[in-house]
């Protein structure tokens, strides 16, 4: 059979043929298939690193063994080598927001969060990759690539050992940083810079 | 040493899944209280129907109606049942080769215990009295000599 796939097949076209019970019946179109998974999560050393310092108000990266880069969250590797990276960074709490989405519909079991709500690529200031995390504090058609923003920190007496320790990310209201050294492309100009000199 | 961190983590989608024409009409069926198969070019019927043939990948579209009786391939006992199974009791899983179809389905087989099972067993459909198009209208399988 010649294939277009822009042309749906007959099993999609709805020319099938049904036993005379349901000649006359109003046909099922949509199914329900919600899917849960429940599961104990049980942080290695360098996620509880990172965790347990959050109850301090630090953010702690790692730093690559093999070209000085910083991630955060730690995962106790450079994943572009292999390399283990036992050597912990403190980051400071401050950085500008790499790339961004607007929520404007209601996600189901997350009531908590009134829409339109803006997640984003928080990148630190001294971090080679961003994190997720909310920008408040901020119309939504405010916010933008570049932007500096500070982290908005729970009450001392409410803190854990957590990352929702930081309610959400404020903008600091210092000038932006140019978009060609926002985000990502801080890191894929880092990344050629190195390859040129290498 | 700090103490070991551990959470209780939850991974949840509320999917809603259009179905096109084929398991469509097999949850149409289900709603209705029949069993639907799809026959092959070749004259075999598979139940569950899928929407192509397994071997020519060619559109399948002749439902047909199977069952509701059937013989039992294979099975397994599970107890006790994981929070989010259908079924609230201990239950065998069996596969299925209903009458009129040539491939086995997978259900819930309705017994109070695994000596009632056996595999080459009659079984037969017991369906739920309120039915919304769900595979979950099939209540499960019980002995073929235990329908009431």
């Amino acid at each position: 059979m010649s294939a277009d796939p822009r042309i749906p097949p007959a099993a999609l076209s709805g020319e099938v043929s049904l036993p005379e019970q349901l000649a006359d019946v109003e046909p099922v179109r949509s199914v329900r298939t919600p899917i849960r998974l429940e599961y104990d999560f049980i942080p290695g050393s360098a996620s509880s690193g990172y965790l347990n310092a959050f109850a301090d108000r630090k953010i702690l990266g790692q730093r690559s063994p093999v070209d000085g880069a910083v991630f955060v969250p730690p995962r106790g590797v450079d994943p572009r080598h292999g390399a283990a990276t036992p050597d912990y960074v403190e980051l400071p709490d401050t950085g500008h927001v790499g790339g961004f989405c607007v929520t404007r519909l209601p996600i189901p079991g997350r009531d908590d969060l009134e829409i339109p709500y803006v997640s984003a690529w928080i990148h630190l200031d001294g971090a080679d990759i961003g994190f997720l995390g909310l920008v408040a504090g901020i119309d939504t058609s405010e916010v933008r690539m570049g932007m500096r923003v500070r982290a908005v920190w729970k009450p001392d007496d409410e803190l854990g050992r957590t990352a929702e320790n930081i309610l959400y990310w404020a903008p600091t209201g210092e000038p932006d940083i140019p978009v060609t050294a926002a985000g990502t492309n801080a890191w894929h100009a880092k990344q050629a810079a190195a390859g040129e000199q290498g | 040493m700090a103490e070991r961190l551990r959470a209780d983590l939850v991974l949840e989608y509320p999917f809603t899944r259009t179905t096109g024409p084929v398991i469509g009409a097999f949850l149409t069926g289900l709603r209705e209280g029949i069993i639907l198969g799809i026959r092959r070019p070749d004259g075999t019927v598979l139940c569950p129907p899928t929407e192509y043939d397994p071997e020519s990948s060619e559109p399948l579209t002749d439902l047909v109606e199977v069952g509701p009786g059937g013989e039992l391939v294979s099975w397994t006992w599970v107890d006790p049942p994981r929070a989010q199974s259908p079924w609230d009791q201990p239950h065998g899983l069996g596969l299925i080769r209903l009458d009129g179809a040539d491939t086995p389905m997978v259900h819930g087989l309705l017994v109070e215990s695994p000596e009632g099972l056996s595999v080459g067993m009659r079984v037969t459909a017991r369906w739920r009295p309120e039915r919304e198009g769900h595979i979950a209208d099939l209540e499960g399988f019980v002995p073929e000599d235990a329908k009431q």
